[in-house]
């Protein structure tokens, strides 16, 4: 029973001690294990030993039981043996929870350590590597390895003090065997003693042993380090450490080019130099004295690796003691993004001011489509305006010219200068806006500055009341004839002239005109004010395109009129027509042409002085003398009156014509107004006048007296005379003024020498208004000339009821046009223009000529009237690079050309084929130009070759028989003496062209001579 | 070179010749001729001038070599030279061809052959500066752009 017990017992203790070895960790080293199993071995041994003591005993087994039943002594044994055994457990107990604490200090013991250990390594990455690395992986590590190394052994020593005695109790068999089994106890627990002692030193040497275990640490070290480089060294940071005096200490991802013995131990400064090391130093100086963390960006531009922008971080460093021993600092390379972001940044402000100049230009459209509008208005209720205006007007002067008692022509007369000056202001106003808005177009025609020069002194003369001398001087340098817009020069003339008369009270007024050498640059004459007034008298600048253009308006159309409105409220003479008769006047006064020049077109500038001894202008008016609607002063507007825009529109229209206009004066002395413009100069006029086909030879006589004066005279006066007498004397009215204009007619015809003579086309006046092509003719500048002067002979034909008049008379467009042509004052030119006028009336009338664009046509009308197809050119040239280049300017400008290469083959290629126009070298080898230009003239006038078969050669095919035609022969010169112009003319040659050729030259003989 | 650079040292180069005086206003008027139907016209006509010129030249020498110099040939040939270069624009050669043309008159064979001297130089001089700009038209043509023109 106590066996089974005990057993039981022991199954128990064994249940306990496998639940308790269970514990152990499974590197139970050997002597633990030995141990632990010893235990539950001794307990079994000791047991058997009992029982083979028990059984060597049979009869204590009865006595056992019978003790147990029987005696109190048993049960109490019993009891004791089992208190015994209890105490014994508790003492085994103990000592294992005291070995159990024991262990459990070493090991806090150990972790201790550890700690150490693991602070020391802490201390060491803060100290290096600055960064308060978690060394979670690591800790993990040390502990897994320290419960390794130190096992706990909470059982290691057990005592079995179980006595187990079956000897009867106090017998000497008993104490020896409990003495014997004492001893063996003793022994046991010497034993037990002893190896527990080994263990423990095995035990704590192991512990030694393992208790720095720098070979794993390091290589948990070494593998954090290397991560931590990993990680490092794919950052795109530069992390450094440098101490008090900013030497580094400490680099990482350093420049690949420098080496860690560069940068150690260095400064900034010291490794680089460039823009921002300085500053970057200077920024960790004051990291470093404020003890407080930064960022700033720093643009590098350093030798070594150009110019870079670092994000950098640098913070301070303490020491335990709390004071700063270095920085940590770290730098990121930002270039890239600063370029973006500066980019980003000039982007958006490109874009605001895009913005902000859109907004301006918006608004600036919207201004400037208003001020358009504004204008268009303008210019359309203008010419609204002016339509039934000149009716009224001209109604006014038919019912002046009626039979009228003295009241009612005064009632007239001012009404007809009210009308005038409304009708002016509003031709002003519709120039000024024409020129304003571009739309106004200048003409290119050709003109004589002598002639515009007197017509315009003679119109202001014609309506001169003042005693004034009215002077024209025109230099001998300037040229006979010139290619400008003569509408508006003589706009610009006639609005100075009257300005000046206007403001002259006595002395004189004049115009000069001389050449000056060059365009010179704008002189601005700070202030030109001169009495901006646009009088009454300005009558040129009503020449406007839409005379020409709309003859349908009935535009007024007024010359030269010349009567002070203001002054005695009578006006002057007023010739109304629709532009287009202008034309056919001219058309009817052809007058001879001056003997051409052959001048080579070439620019000039002409310089007018319009000057006058008049009242001045005052030095503060000046500024604003060209301004539109501004006169000096208020008074001076009421006194003279005017608009304020004729010297506007004179400027306006010098600087459109490429030209500019300035003043200068000096008050109570003058004015002189003065205008530069370039001209081209004409090119060769035709010369060939035998032609002329027209019926008034007689009159061509008598025009040619006129015109020689007229051009070579460079000096026109027109003196006052008993003007005086006349003004002072009548009261004011119309009939003042229309003797007075009688006088200005007289002075007129004084001056030129010439009766005044009509010379009138009814039939073309009719003409004139049904055909288009005679618009055309209105715009020839020649013709605008000549019709605007007759003033004053318009007026003796109404004083006079000249018969001649009275043909022409048109009323039914409620406007009187009177066409005069007094050949003294129209003196228009040449012939070329005689012979395009001829043509056109033949045109009109015929209706059957083919158009015609050219303006400058040959004289011959009967032979443009042929010529419509391509024209055959041939070139006589031995020069290869000559005739490349002029038959590449032919070319552009559409004629392909036949080339020869000396006079002979000149001549063969005359008997072959028949040509247009020849270019003529004249220095030739074989045979030269002038040679060849002999033959074939003699050719075309003899109709045979036999000067040709004289010089050797020889007719090769039959020649297209003599067409009586005279093929323009043109001389290529290069200007050598032996070249001379007149030789070439002596030769049979038309004309010539000097080498080198441009492209001007031959476009201009072309048009010339090619209709 | 970028072709903005080419160009404005193309300008610069035309009026420093045109400044100089080896080229006058007959050198645009070629340039003017020249358009899409006729790309090369200027070298063309330049390139023929460099022939006649330097057969010229020849013949010149030749002619003033001669024991009896024959000045009527010599003037021929200077009129041709003369006619050439002012055709093409090269100021300078045909001003040499003046005086040239006064001393064969003259018949001093001495400044004849001066005369000659010079105007080979100058010819010389200007077909040198005409290469030159030809290749700086290369140039800007090969680079992609436009010849500027001159006003």
């Amino acid at each position: 029973m106590v066996c089974e017990m005990e057993s039981g017992q022991a199954d128990d203790m064994d249940m306990e001690m496998e639940m308790l070895s269970s514990m152990w960790p499974e590197d139970m080293n050997e002597a633990g294990k030995q141990f632990n199993i010893d235990n539950p071995g001794l307990d079994q041994d000791m047991l058997e030993e009992v029982t083979i003591n028990e059984d060597s005993t049979i009869v204590d087994f009865m006595r056992l039981s019978e003790l147990t039943n029987y005696s109190e002594k048993g049960s109490s044994q019993l009891a004791y043996l089992v208190k015994n055994w209890e105490y014994k457990q508790e003492n085994a107990v103990r000592l294992l929870r005291e070995e159990l604490d024991s262990l459990s200090k070493q090991q806090q013991e150990s972790e201790l350590k550890k700690l150490e250990i693991l602070e020391k390594y802490q201390f060491e990455e803060e100290r290096y590597g600055g960064d308060k690395r978690p060394i979670s992986i690591l800790d993990e590590e040390l502990k897994r390895y320290i419960f390794h190394e130190v096992p706990r052994k909470r059982n290691d020593v057990r005592v079995q003090d179980k006595l187990e005695i079956d000897a009867e109790y106090d017998s000497i068999k008993y104490w020896k065997q409990r003495a014997e089994h004492l001893g063996k106890l003793l022994e046991a627990s010497v034993q037990r003693e002893q190896t527990l002692l080994e263990k423990l030193q095995e035990s704590i040497e192991k512990l030694e042993r393992q208790s720095s275990p720098v070979e794993e640490l390091s290589q948990v070290l070494k593998r954090a380090d290397n991560f931590l480089h990993f990680v490092l060294q794919n950052a795109p940071v530069v992390i450094g450490h440098q101490d008090k005096e900013l030497r580094y200490r400490f680099i990482y991802n350093h420049f690949p080019s420098l080496r860690e013995e560069d940068i150690i131990g260095k400064t900034d400064v010291e490794i680089f130099t460039g823009a921002g090391v300085k500053e970057s130093q200077d920024f960790k100086k004051e990291v470093l004295e404020r003890g407080i963390p930064a960022k700033r960006e720093i643009t590098f531009d350093t030798g070594l690796f150009g110019s870079k922008t670092f994000l950098i971080y640098v913070e301070p460093v303490f020491s335990k003691a709390g004071e700063t021993i270095g920085v940590n600092y770290m730098g990121m390379e930002i270039t890239d993004q600063v370029r973006k972001r500066e980019r980003m940044a000039k982007l958006r402000e490109e874009i605001a001011v895009q913005k902000a100049k859109e907004t301006e230009l918006n608004k600036t459209i919207h201004i400037t489509e208003e001020t358009m509008r504004a204008k268009q208005m303008l210019a359309t209720m203008s010419h609204e305006i002016r339509s039934p205006l000149s009716g009224v007007v001209s109604m006014t002067e038919i019912l002046s010219n009626t039979k009228l008692d003295k009241e009612q022509r005064q009632l007239v007369n001012v009404m007809l200068s009210s009308g005038d000056l409304v009708l002016q202001l509003i031709n002003d106003i519709l120039d000024l806006s024409k020129v304003e808005s571009g739309v106004m177009k200048l003409e290119a025609t050709k003109f004589r500055p002598r002639e515009v020069v007197k017509h315009v002194l003679q119109t202001a003369a014609a309506s001169l009341q003042k005693m004034l001398t009215l002077e024209g001087h025109v230099s001998e340098d300037v040229p006979i004839e010139v290619i400008g817009d003569v509408l508006r020069i003589r706009q610009i003339l006639t609005n100075l002239i009257s300005n000046a008369i206007k403001f002259t009270h006595e002395g004189k007024v004049g115009i000069k005109l001389y050449v000056v050498a060059e365009p010179s640059p704008l002189v601005k004459q700070g202030s030109h004010k001169r009495m901006a007034s646009d009088n009454s008298k300005v009558s040129a600048k009503i020449w406007k395109e839409d005379n020409c253009t709309s003859p349908s308006h009935n535009a007024l159309v007024r010359k030269g009129s010349g009567g002070c409105k203001d002054a005695d409220g009578a006006n002057e003479s007023r010739m109304h027509n629709g532009g287009c008769n202008y034309s056919e006047q001219n058309g009817a006064s052809i007058e001879d042409e001056l003997d051409d020049s052959n001048q080579q077109e070439t620019t000039v500038w002409i310089r007018c002085d319009v000057y006058d001894t008049g009242i001045g202008i005052p030095e503060n008016a000046i500024p604003t003398l060209f301004k539109k609607y501004m006169q000096v002063g208020a008074d001076t507007a009421r006194k003279y009156g005017g608009t304020g825009l004729g010297l506007a529109i004179c400027k306006q229209l010098a600087e459109l014509m490429g030209g500019h206009m300035t003043v200068s004066s000096k008050e109570h002395h003058g004015s002189t107004f003065t205008f530069i413009l370039p001209y081209t100069v004409s090119p060769l006029c035709d010369n060939s006048d035998d032609n002329e086909e027209l019926s008034e030879i007689d009159n061509h006589d008598t025009a040619s007296e006129e015109n020689d004066d007229d051009i070579n005279s460079g000096f026109f006066q027109f003196q006052p005379r008993t003007l005086g007498s006349l003004f002072s004397s009548h009261s004011s009215g119309r009939g003042t003024k229309l003797s007075a204009n009688g006088f200005g007619f007289n002075t007129s015809n004084k001056s030129n020498g010439l009766p005044v003579n009509s010379y009138s086309f009814p039939s073309h006046s009719n003409t004139s208004k049904e055909t288009g092509s005679v618009e055309d003719a209105c715009s020839v500048a020649d013709a605008v000339d000549t019709s605007s002067e007759p003033e004053s002979s318009l007026r003796h034909s109404r004083n006079s009821g000249n018969p001649s008049t009275s043909g022409r008379e048109q009323t039914s467009n409620g406007v009187v046009d009177h066409h005069f042509h007094t050949p003294c004052l129209t003196s228009t030119d040449a012939k070329r223009d005689q012979g395009e006028i001829t043509e056109k009336i033949e045109k009109s009338q015929l209706q059957e000529q083919p158009d015609r664009s050219s303006e400058c046509s040959s004289s011959n009308a009967a032979k443009t009237l042929k010529t419509s197809t391509k024209p055959n050119i041939l070139l006589v040239e031995d020069n290869k690079i000559l005739v490349m280049v002029t038959r590449s300017m032919m070319k552009q400008l559409g004629h392909d050309i036949d080339i020869v290469n000396n006079g002979i083959e000149a001549v063969r290629a005359v008997q072959r084929d028949s040509y247009d126009l020849i270019l003529m070298d004249v220095c030739m080898p074989v045979m030269d130009g002038l040679q060849a230009t002999r033959l074939i003239r003699s050719f075309e006038e003899s109709g045979n070759w036999d000067a040709a078969k004289d010089a050797g050669i020889d007719e090769e095919v039959s020649p297209s028989q003599g067409s009586g035609k005279r093929i323009p022969i043109i001389a290529m010169t290069a200007n050598a003496l032996s070249e001379s112009a007149e030789e070439c003319y002596a030769n049979g040659m038309d004309s010539f062209v000097s080498k080198p050729v441009t492209f001007q030259k031959l476009k201009e003989c072309l048009q010339q001579y090619l209709p | 070179m970028e072709v903005g650079q080419l160009q404005r040292s193309f300008i610069e180069y035309m009026s420093s010749l045109f400044n100089e005086g080896f080229l006058d206003a007959q050198f645009s008027q070629l340039q003017q001729l020249q358009d899409e139907s006729n790309p090369d016209f200027v070298v063309e006509v330049v390139s023929l001038f460099f022939e006649d010129s330097e057969r010229l030249l020849n013949d010149l020498t030749m002619a003033l070599d001669q024991p009896n110099v024959d000045f009527k040939q010599v003037d021929a040939h200077v009129h041709q030279l003369k006619g050439s270069s002012s055709s093409v624009g090269a100021q300078r050669v045909k001003n040499c061809c003046v005086p040239f043309r006064s001393v064969c008159e003259e018949k001093n064979t001495e400044a004849c052959l001066r005369c000659l001297q010079q105007i080979k130089q100058e010819y010389l001089l200007v077909k040198n500066k005409l290469q030159t700009l030809f290749e700086l038209e290369q140039q800007i043509v090969a680079a992609g752009g436009a010849i500027p023109m001159m006003q």
